[in-house]
Formats: C-alpha cells, sequence, structure tokens
C-alpha cells in the first residue's frame, strides 16, 4: 500500500514539475525548423497541451497505469520502448556495481569490526571514507588513465562486452562501498555484544563459527535494507559512471533529455526510477524476513 | 569477543583527523575568496600557446585545452562551488527543518502526512531527483543549488522529526506542556535547541553529499554556462584530453575529493564528540 502510494506520489510530482517547467515545449520543438506560430499552434493540439490541466493528469495517469510513458517529443517514440531499450545495460551495471559494493562493503565492514581498535580497522574505515567521498566521475578518469591508456590492459569507454564492463562497475562498487562497509561495522560490533554470541561461544563453538553463521547473519538482515536504501545512490553513481565511460544507458538518456527538454522521457526516467527503488526495496523487505528467524515465524 | 568498552566521546578539538579536515576546509574558502588576488592568471583567458602546458614553471598545476592556467581556474572554481554548496544545505535545512519539527512536535495526523510525503521524495533517488530539478529550473548556480538542496531535503526532515520525537519525551518538556506551553513554543523553545547538535552535525555531512552531487550536476554539464571554472565541469572538459594532459581533470577532481572528505570527516568528528555517554 505504502509502495502504491509512494509511486503514486513520485508520478504526480513529476507532472506537477513538468507543468511548471517554463517555455513552450511545442515551440522549443519546433524552433530549430524556423516554423511558422500555426504550426505550432498544430503541434500544442496534437501533444494535447492545450487541453484542461484535469484532462493532462487523468490521461497521464490512466497513460502511466497501463505502462505507457508517453511519446518522445524530440524522436517521437514511445518513451516506455527507450527506456527498455537502455535497461539492460544500465542494469548490468548497476547489479555488478551492487555486487562489487556489497562484497568490499561488508567484507572490510566486518573485519573491521572483528579487529576493532587495531590497524586493520584504521585501514578498512578509512578506505570506506575514502569510498563515500571519491566522485565516480574522479575514480573513473583515475581508473581510465591508469588501466585503459597507460597499462593498457581494458578498454576506456564504450558498452556491450565483459571486458567493458570491468572499470565502470568496479569504480561504482567502490563508491557504493563506503557506505555498506560502515554500516555493516557499526552493526557487527552491536552484535558482538549479545547474549547470543556469549552463548553461542560459551557452547564452545570456534570464533569462526561463531563470525560466520551467527554475528553475519543477524548483522546483514538490517543491513540488507540499508543497502536497498543506497539503491537511489546506486542509480545516480550508475547515471555518473555511464557519462564518464561513454556508455549508452538510462543515464546517457536521461542526460540528453533534459538537455533537449525532452520532459517525457525525463520524466519517464524519473517514473522508472522510483518504481525500481519501490521494487528493490520490497524485494529487500522480504530477504530481510527470510533471513531473520523472528519476523519469518510472524509471516508464516 | 564481548569485552570491548563502548565507544567513547572525544570532545571536537581533541580529534587531530578532523581539525585537519576543518583546517582544509577554511583553506578551500579562503582561496576561494581570496581567488581575485592568489589567482596568478585571468581564469577566463584563453592562450593558446599554452595550450596543455604540464605543470612545471609555466604555471604550477598546468594549463587546460584552451591555455587557461589550472590553478588560476581552481581557485575561482572554490568560489563556486562552495557557494553552491552552502546554498545547497540551506536549502535542505530550511526545507527539511520546519517540516520535521512540524511533524515531529505536532504528532497525529500532521506527522503522518508529512511523513509519507517525505518518504515519497526519499523514494527518488537523490542525482535522479536533482536532475529532474534541474530540468525544471533551469542551469545556473542558483538552480543547481536549489536541486540539489531539494535533493537532500528529506533525509533531513527525518532526522529532525526523530530528534524532536525523542526529546518530547523528556520529563522537562512534559513539565513544559503541563504548564501551558504551545506546542510552537516547545518546538522552539525546548525541541530545536536540544536537537541542534545532531542537527549540525548530520548537515556537515550533508555538505559533502551535496558538493559531491553538484559537481556531478556540472560534470555532466546540467550546471554552469559552459566555460565557466568549476571542479566538475573543469573535469568534464579536460576528459577529451586525458592522454595529453591527465593534470587538467586530475587536479580539479583531487580538491573535490578532499573537499568531500573533509566535510565528512568534520560531519564524524562532530557526531564523534556528541556520541551519547
Amino acid at each position: 500500500m505504502q509502495a502504491v502510494f509512494v509511486l503514486w506520489l513520485a508520478a504526480t510530482l513529476a507532472f506537477a514539475a513538468m507543468q511548471l517547467t517554463p517555455g513552450d515545449p511545442a515551440q522549443a520543438l519546433l524552433a530549430a525548423s524556423g516554423a511558422t506560430p500555426r504550426e505550432v499552434a498544430e503541434r500544442r493540439a496534437k501533444l494535447g497541451l492545450d487541453d484542461p490541466l484535469s484532462l493532462q493528469y487523468a490521461r497521464y495517469l490512466g497513460d502511466l497505469a497501463r505502462g505507457d510513458l508517453g511519446r518522445s517529443w524530440l524522436h517521437s517514440r514511445p518513451v516506455s520502448r527507450m527506456i527498455l531499450e537502455q535497461l539492460p545495460s544500465t542494469f548490468e551495471l548497476a547489479l555488478a556495481g551492487a555486487a562489487i559494493g556489497l562484497g568490499i562493503g561488508v567484507g572490510l565492514g566486518s573485519l573491521a569490526a572483528v579487529r576493532r581498535s587495531t590497524w586493520v580497522d584504521t585501514v578498512a574505515t578509512t578506505l570506506a571514507v575514502l569510498g563515500l567521498s571519491t566522485p565516480t566521475y574522479w575514480s573513473g578518469l583515475l581508473a581510465i588513465l591508469l588501466f585503459s591508456l597507460r597499462l593498457r590492459w581494458l578498454p576506456a569507454t564504450g558498452g556491450g562486452s565483459l571486458r567493458h564492463l570491468v572499470l565502470p562497475s568496479l569504480v561504482l562498487g567502490f563508491a557504493l562501498s563506503g557506505s555498506i562497509a560502515r554500516l555493516v561495522r557499526a552493526r557487527v560490533v552491536e552484535v558482538l555484544g549479545e547474549p547470543f554470541v556469549t552463548a553461542a561461544r560459551a557452547r564452545g563453538l570456534s570464533s569462526q563459527r561463531v563470525l560466520f553463521v551467527h554475528v553475519l547473519r543477524a548483522s546483514l538482515a538490517p543491513a540488507l535494507t540499508v543497502a536497498a536504501l543506497q539503491f537511489g545512490f546506486l542509480l545516480g553513481g550508475a547515471v555518473v559512471t555511464e557519462s564518464v565511460f561513454a556508455r549508452r544507458g538510462l543515464g546517457t538518456l536521461a542526460v540528453e533529455a533534459i538537455l533537449w527538454q525532452d520532459l517525457p522521457v525525463v520524466r519517464g526516467v524519473v517514473v522508472s526510477g522510483a518504481l525500481a527503488y519501490v521494487l528493490v526495496n520490497l524485494a529487500a523487505d522480504l530477504v530481510q524476513a527470510w533471513l531473520d528467524p523472528r519476523l519469518r515465524e510472524e509471516l508464516a | 569477543m564481548i569485552e570491548w568498552a563502548a565507544p567513547t566521546r572525544r570532545p571536537f578539538l581533541r580529534q587531530p583527523v578532523a581539525l585537519t579536515a576543518l583546517a582544509w576546509l577554511a583553506l578551500i574558502a579562503l582561496g576561494a575568496w581570496l581567488a581575485p588576488l592568489l589567482a596568478p592568471a585571468d581564469p577566463q583567458a584563453a592562450d593558446p600557446v599554452r595550450a596543455l602546458l604540464p605543470p612545471g614553471p609555466g604555471g604550477v598545476l598546468g594549463a587546460d585545452f584552451l591555455g587557461r592556467d589550472v590553478l588560476a581556474r581552481l581557485l575561482w572554481g572554490g568560489r563556486w562551488t562552495l557557494e553552491m554548496g552552502a546554498l545547497a544545505v540551506a536549502v535542505a535545512v530550511g526545507l527539511g527543518l520546519p517540516v520535521g519539527l512540524a511533524a515531529g512536535s505536532l504528532g497525529g495526523r500532521t506527522d503522518a502526512a508529512l511523513m509519507r510525503l517525505v518518504d515519497a521524495l526519499l523514494a527518488f533517488p537523490g542525482l535522479l531527483l536533482a536532475m529532474a530539478a534541474v530540468a525544471v529550473l533551469g542551469t545556473g548556480l542558483v538552480s543547481v543549488a536549489a536541486a540539489v538542496g531539494l535533493a537532500a531535503a528529506s533525509p533531513y526532515a527525518r532526522l529532525t522529526r526523530s530528534a524532536a520525537v525523542e526529546v518530547r519525551g523528556q520529563p522537562y518538556v512534559e513539565a513544559a506542556r503541563t504548564v501551558g506551553c504551545s506546542a510552537w513554543r516547545i518546538a522552539l523553545r525546548y525541541v530545536l535547541p536540544n536537537a541542534a547538535p545532531s542537527l549540525i552535525a548530520f548537515a556537515a555531512t550533508q555538505l559533502g553529499w551535496v558538493l559531491l552531487n553538484g559537481a556531478a550536476l556540472n560534470f555532466l554539464g546540467l550546471g554552469a554556462p559552459p566555460g565557466t571554472p568549476e571542479w566538475g565541469a573543469m573535469l568534464a572538459a579536460g576528459r577529451g584530453y586525458l592522454r595529453d594532459a591527465p593534470w587538467a581533470s586530475v587536479f580539479p577532481g583531487l580538491a573535490l575529493a578532499l573537499t568531500v572528505l573533509a566535510a565528512n570527516l568534520v560531519g564524524d568528528g562532530l557526531q564523534e564528540a556528541m556520541r551519547p555517554q
């Protein structure tokens, strides 16, 4: 229910925002070709821009519910199709980035917690705050400089192959790992102090078993929820990373659309971003329920 | 495994890392403020002879593809970056604080309605929300700051609310209510001063986020007009000459990364200084 409300509000805000945008889109579209005022008026009518606002809004929501995001003003193609075309590339990047970010983040975070107040902790927390602070558009350029231009190991730009995915996903993953590592560290430190850990140790379980089976599991469930909240960051990071490595994807689509004032496309990307965010968080809730025995019983 | 001591509180002035970070922020601010005096050259003056000049006697940080001095542009760029960052944090606080305070102090239906709105705003991925806002507001310093500030407002509202709710349960607030203080008086007189430290610490952390994303908009070409000395835009402009003149991109990126890092470290330090014992 909350998810539906969030989506509705996101869609409505996107609609309102686009209404507030100054300038006449029909005018903007036809300006280059030197159209007459009459042609502009005809285009306005065709785009439905002269209809009352309530009608435009109702039409927009109805279309949205059917998965119709309208047509691009620039390319006059369905926005949903343009988004679907770019989705695999961005999805691939986001997924690889998330996997790397979670891997590094959980590893660094739990290592720092277990070896707390030692040099390992210092190194791990320093790496985490570096990940948090380094702009992907800078680390990306450094990576291109080192691995593509100097060492010539990997291609600098473009997409389509696994080799093209390595640098962008590493850059994105490193940026994501910072916040995850900090979170996991705090959570593991907390769990290490819980009575059930002492109990497990008292039963004679080995340190490794306690850490991997009991502590990490108890730490990961809430960490996952916050990692899912980081999905928004991941999406934004993917946008910038695509631009750095000149990859096609939703990010490049959105940037072009903003520069050309192609509002249906901007709106489409924003609404589908919100949809993806809601779905990911829903999935995270389910996984958390599966990881946490208390919640699992509640659901069953 | 459980003998570790609880995290201790350390006064801000006794944290060397946080103090160094604060000094760096002050240095950047000073450099930006005194840019007209300090800059070795006009940041906009193109000089074909100096194009792609490496760092050295001709220019400490070299020159970009148009022969513009990188150090001069870096100093002037700090101005743009810090003004944008300060303005954006002001927007985030200006929007988030009243909403969070109202929700946390009034409770009930107002709380539920406001927080629903905040949650929905949170559901927009931050940078995407800022990009959408730029699409509406147009490009330039003020709209980038407004866009990024808007995107940063909802976490601020959430934090303010939870701080307000926490303070609201305290006995002295109960007492104030009993003697007939209005909700607004309690919010401003008791809740706000008590929540202020954590709100300030969070604002410092948010400065880092805001700088990162403001520069990202500029990097994407959605911010300052072309040619403006701004760190993100400089990074993007130098990208085409990465092989021959990496300094034109590397130095603005380094300045930005260090500044964001400093903001994060100051935020961490403030949080550590206020950790409950």
